[in-house]
């Protein structure tokens, strides 16, 4: 290892033409280090570049300014076949006239491979995703686990120094995905080298990353651990994308160091809480509070009683209860229309009803300051 | 559709319809035994007329120029119609819509009217005419065939194996021979059947650009059937058409075969 | 690995590899090229030296004389030509019409066979077609001769007393171009009606129509664009045939086809044969590409 980084970008542009004749930026101004060794994803909704920086760094594409930079080594517009990456592709790209043996051999007999080399290296990398014996068969023959299996041994047997992953889990059911998950995770720890991952699915990048980038429109928003994404997003579509959250919508009234307090429209009261971001006095601003982060007491009960004084209090009416297992997750009317999600953990098991909330019951909702954040409404 | 089972009378029809269809040949083939002249009446078993065909050395000059000449039109043209339907497949480039429309117009046009241009071309640029000009013809008309034919196969291409064969370090040209070519070869080889097939039936674009001393397969069927009718026509139809037959037998069971 | 290379970007050849590797249009540009340089040098030009000559006149010896004129045009429609058009107008739209008459009913039970039987019958259909068309008008030849097979079969079946003299008649080769262009109109129809999906009809007859009215409400329909397809496979060559007239229509039949033939082969009068050569194509190269643009090549028909 040569280089700082496994893989950066340096304030690198993608603009591709759309059909009616303008141009869009697919990758807008995206600057990223990633380190050697780590689990990196890539997130956002469709369409929001993550693909084409990963076809950037692959050699697909070429950037139309900016760096891209693999162990050191500026890119510039060498073709995918020089650079030192391998990919995993979303459909799997199998060669379908090839057998599987001959798919896993393929790259190395691009790289002029002894053949009892090139005979051990695939066999043992057929063993490393649990597939020995199949190099006979052809992939049509085989399930789409298996052949997406088949395309991470082919990418891996070249041992490159980064691996990129287009999304590999989507065309896979679910109980199947999840698995999957776990093995590229451990797989990737046994082997050790950096794996960039891109996917749409902010469950399976919080449980597999080391670090995630949250991209919107062309541009990365947060790079950041799972929990640092999560409990400090740095903009309203961070907090939005990323696990569910209620906005409340209001300007800035006071602004104390990083307490802000906001005057909320609807309902008309006030909200402290942590302020994210350059933000100023009379500035409108979403607030956003984690549905599990708050504490629901009823409105005529003893705790009422314990919570006056208190700030961030809110008083609202049941509409909607589901009960899901673990928790319960409720809506919450707050009055003018304005609603919230509200879940509550089951932690003790019971099955009075007097235990659970019901629709119509009118509560009081308590959001510790700690778990408010006061984002600009408008951010991306 | 459903597949309810077809009323009766749709079913005699059809009966009717597949005689209408075979009686021809089914007549070609058994006068080719008979060993009166005219065709009309049974007179006899022979097999007069076949070693009448099989000395027939006009007819294997024939024979030899069709094939020798389908030959070369199939492989040139296969070649050149593939990377053009790889070229409208894949690329934007200027004059796109120009030259798709060339390139199909030898497939609009009625042959008469390509036999008699390449007849008045050839003459204007003095290249006489003879079986190059013959070859030449059939490779112009071919190649919109291969390239359609492609084109079609090409339709569910997943690019994807090519970026997988390069992200695996084959070179463009490697990648073109060792993933992309082996993955379309049903395509193209369907297209150079088609190519063969039009360039050994051909008869009057050949027409109009052979030479006196060239003479293909369906010209001198054709001269056959307007001067000289005797049954040995019948030997050669009969003839050809067991081998196309066995072609096409063979071909179906490949196919299955395959599946 | 592959990573040996030099830390800076590889040396850049300006070399036409290079060049190609990097430019996405300059690759398209490179493989079409072969085939516009080929199809422009031997149909373009050609196309346009036939388009060149239409406006000449033919001298006293046979050579072309460089004059611009119209004459070759106005002849083409006085009344001898003039007929030949007409005649061969009505062929094309004759043979059409019966091979859809013809052709629908067999279409049809195709597209209800079972499955298994349907590719052995299609083959079945397609299998005569693949022998020299020649050869198959010339077993017409022999059936349609006076005093030949037919004739034979249907005097022997005392249908007829005296021999039908069919062959060389406008008849002889309307059969024959029937023939000739039956499977061009049946393939498409089938494959027309094959797609029309079988929940349809179950919604008319749910809503209370009665096969017939079910086939013409719905089934025909929706089976137009094979129709369309066929016509065009069929109207457009039977226009330039020569050779099913010319076999089995003697002397006396004659089509635009055979009037090109003999302008060039025989009569020698090549720029009067070029202008008509001119009006066929621009009879039918008009309607094929206004189709054609409108609903693509039915290239699923030869996959």
């Amino acid at each position: 290892m040569k280089s700082e980084y496994a893989v950066e970008f340096h304030d690198v542009v993608k603009i591709f033409p759309t059909p009616e004749g303008g141009q869009v930026n697919a990758v807008d101004h995206v600057s990223i280090n990633i380190n050697h060794g780590e689990f990196f994803s890539l997130l956002g909704p469709s369409g929001c570049g993550k693909t084409t920086s990963l076809r950037l760094m692959a050699g697909f594409e070429w950037p139309t300014s900016g760096d891209v930079i693999i162990d050191g080594e500026k890119m510039g517009r060498r073709p995918p076949f020089l650079r030192p990456v391998n990919t995993v592709f979303q459909n799997y790209a199998l060669f379908q006239h090839m057998t599987v043996y001959q798919n896993v051999a393929f790259g190395l007999e691009m790289e002029k491979v002894s053949k009892n080399e090139i005979d051990r290296r695939v066999n043992e990398a057929l063993e490393m995703v649990k597939l020995p014996g199949m190099g006979r068969r052809k992939p049509k023959q085989l399930s789409g686990g298996q052949q997406q299996r088949i395309a991470l041994a082919r990418a891996l047997v070249k041992r490159p120094e980064v691996l990129l992953l287009d999304e590999p889990l989507g065309a896979l059911d679910l109980k199947l995905r999840k698995e999957m998950q776990l093995e590229l995770k451990a797989l990737q720890e046994q082997v050790g080298i950096t794996f960039i991952y891109v996917t749409h699915d902010q469950e399976e990048a919080l449980t597999m990353s080391n670090r995630i980038a949250v991209m919107s429109r062309g541009k990365a928003l947060q790079i950041g651990p799972a929990v640092e994404i999560y409990e400090r997003p740095n903009c309203r579509f961070v907090a939005d994308f990323i696990g569910e959250t209620n906005f409340l919508l209001g300007k800035i009234k006071i602004i104390d160091k990083d307490r802000v307090t906001v005057e909320i429209s609807s309902p008309n009261q006030e909200i402290c809480g942590i302020g994210i971001g350059q933000l100023s006095v009379g500035q409108a601003v979403a607030v956003s509070i984690r549905p599990e982060k708050v504490r629901l007491v009823d409105d005529d009960g003893s705790e009422v009683a314990e919570l006056k004084g208190t700030e961030n209090l809110l008083k609202g009416r049941v509409s909607a209860t589901a009960y899901i297992g673990s928790d319960t997750r409720m809506v919450l009317e707050l009055g003018t229309g304005v609603r919230m999600k509200v879940w509550e953990q089951n932690a003790i098991s019971t099955l009075d009803p007097e235990a659970y909330y019901s629709t119509g019951d009118v509560v009081r909702i308590f959001v510790p300051y700690e778990n408010t954040l006061v984002l600009p409404e408008d951010s991306v | 559709m459903s597949e309810k089972k077809p009323a009766l009378w749709l079913r005699i029809y059809s009966f009717l319809v597949y005689g209408f269809i075979y009686a021809p040949i089914l007549i070609l083939i058994v006068f080719s035994f008979n060993t009166q002249k005219l065709n009309v009446r049974w007179e006899g078993f022979t097999l007069e007329w076949y070693k009448v065909l099989f000395a027939d050395s006009q007819i294997f000059l024939a024979t030899r120029n069709t094939l020798m000449i389908a030959f070369v039109s199939t492989l040139v043209a296969t070649i050149i119609g593939t990377m053009a339907a790889l070229a409208m497949h894949r690329y934007r480039f200027p004059f796109y819509n120009v030259s798709e429309t060339v390139m199909y117009i030898p497939i609009v046009i009625p042959e008469v009217v390509m036999g008699i241009s390449l007849l008045v071309f050839f003459v204007m640029i003095n290249f006489t005419l003879g079986l190059a000009t013959i070859t030449l013809s059939h490779i112009a008309f071919n190649i919109p065939f291969v390239a359609l034919v492609v084109r079609a196969r090409l339709h569910g291409y997943d690019k994807a194996i090519d970026e997988a064969a390069m992200d695996l370090g084959a070179n463009e040209l490697t990648t073109f021979w060792r993933v992309t070519l082996p993955t379309i070869m049903p395509g193209v080889l369907s297209g150079a059947m088609l190519a063969l097939t039009l360039s050994l039936d051909d008869y009057v674009i050949t027409y109009f650009t052979a030479g006196p001393g060239s003479t293909t397969l369906p010209l001198r069927v054709f001269s056959m059937v307007k001067t000289a009718v005797t049954p040995e026509i019948n030997a050669l139809s009969t003839i050809w058409v067991l081998i196309i037959f066995v072609l096409l037998v063979i071909g179906q069971v490949a196919q299955r075969k395959k599946a | 690995m592959i990573s040996e290379q030099v830390g800076a970007e590889p040396k850049k050849k300006a070399s036409l590899f290079t060049v190609l590797r990097e430019n996405s249009r300059a690759q398209g540009l490179f493989l079409i090229s072969p085939t516009n340089i080929y199809l422009f040098l031997m149909v373009v030009l050609p196309l346009i030296l036939v388009t060149g000559l239409s406006f000449l006149s033919r001298g006293a010896y046979g050579q072309v004389l460089f004059r611009f004129n119209l004459t070759n045009y106005t002849r083409l429609f006085d009344a001898l030509y003039g007929k030949v058009m007409v005649f061969s107008l009505g062929i094309g739209i004759g043979t059409t019409l019966i091979c859809i008459l013809v052709g629908y009913p067999l279409a049809y039970f195709l597209a209800r066979a079972p499955a298994r039987q349907r590719s052995l019958l299609l083959f079945l259909i397609l299998l005569p077609f693949w022998t020299n068309f020649i050869i198959r008008i010339f077993a017409w030849m022999i059936i349609l001769r006076s005093g030949g097979l037919l004739d034979t079969i249907l005097q022997w079946l005392h249908i007829t007393q005296a021999p039908l003299n069919l062959l060389y008649t406008p008849t002889a080769v309307l059969i024959g171009m029937v023939y000739e262009f039956l499977p061009f109109m049946v393939l498409p129809l089938y494959t027309s009606l094959e797609k029309i999906e079988n929940s349809l009809l179950e919604a008319a007859a749910d809503l209370g129509a009665p096969p017939w009215k079910a086939f013409l409400r719905v089934t025909l329909p929706l089976s137009v664009p094979g129709m369309i397809a066929g016509t065009i496979l069929t109207f457009i060559p039977a226009m330039g045939m020569f050779v099913v007239p010319d076999i089995l229509g003697g002397a006396k039949t004659i089509l635009i086809g055979n009037v090109i033939r003999n302008q060039f082969l025989t009569a020698r009068d090549w720029p009067f044969g070029a202008a008509a050569s001119m009006v066929l194509m621009i009879m039918t190269m008009v309607l094929t590409l206004y189709y054609t643009r409108k609903a693509g090549f039915g290239e699923e028909l030869l996959v």
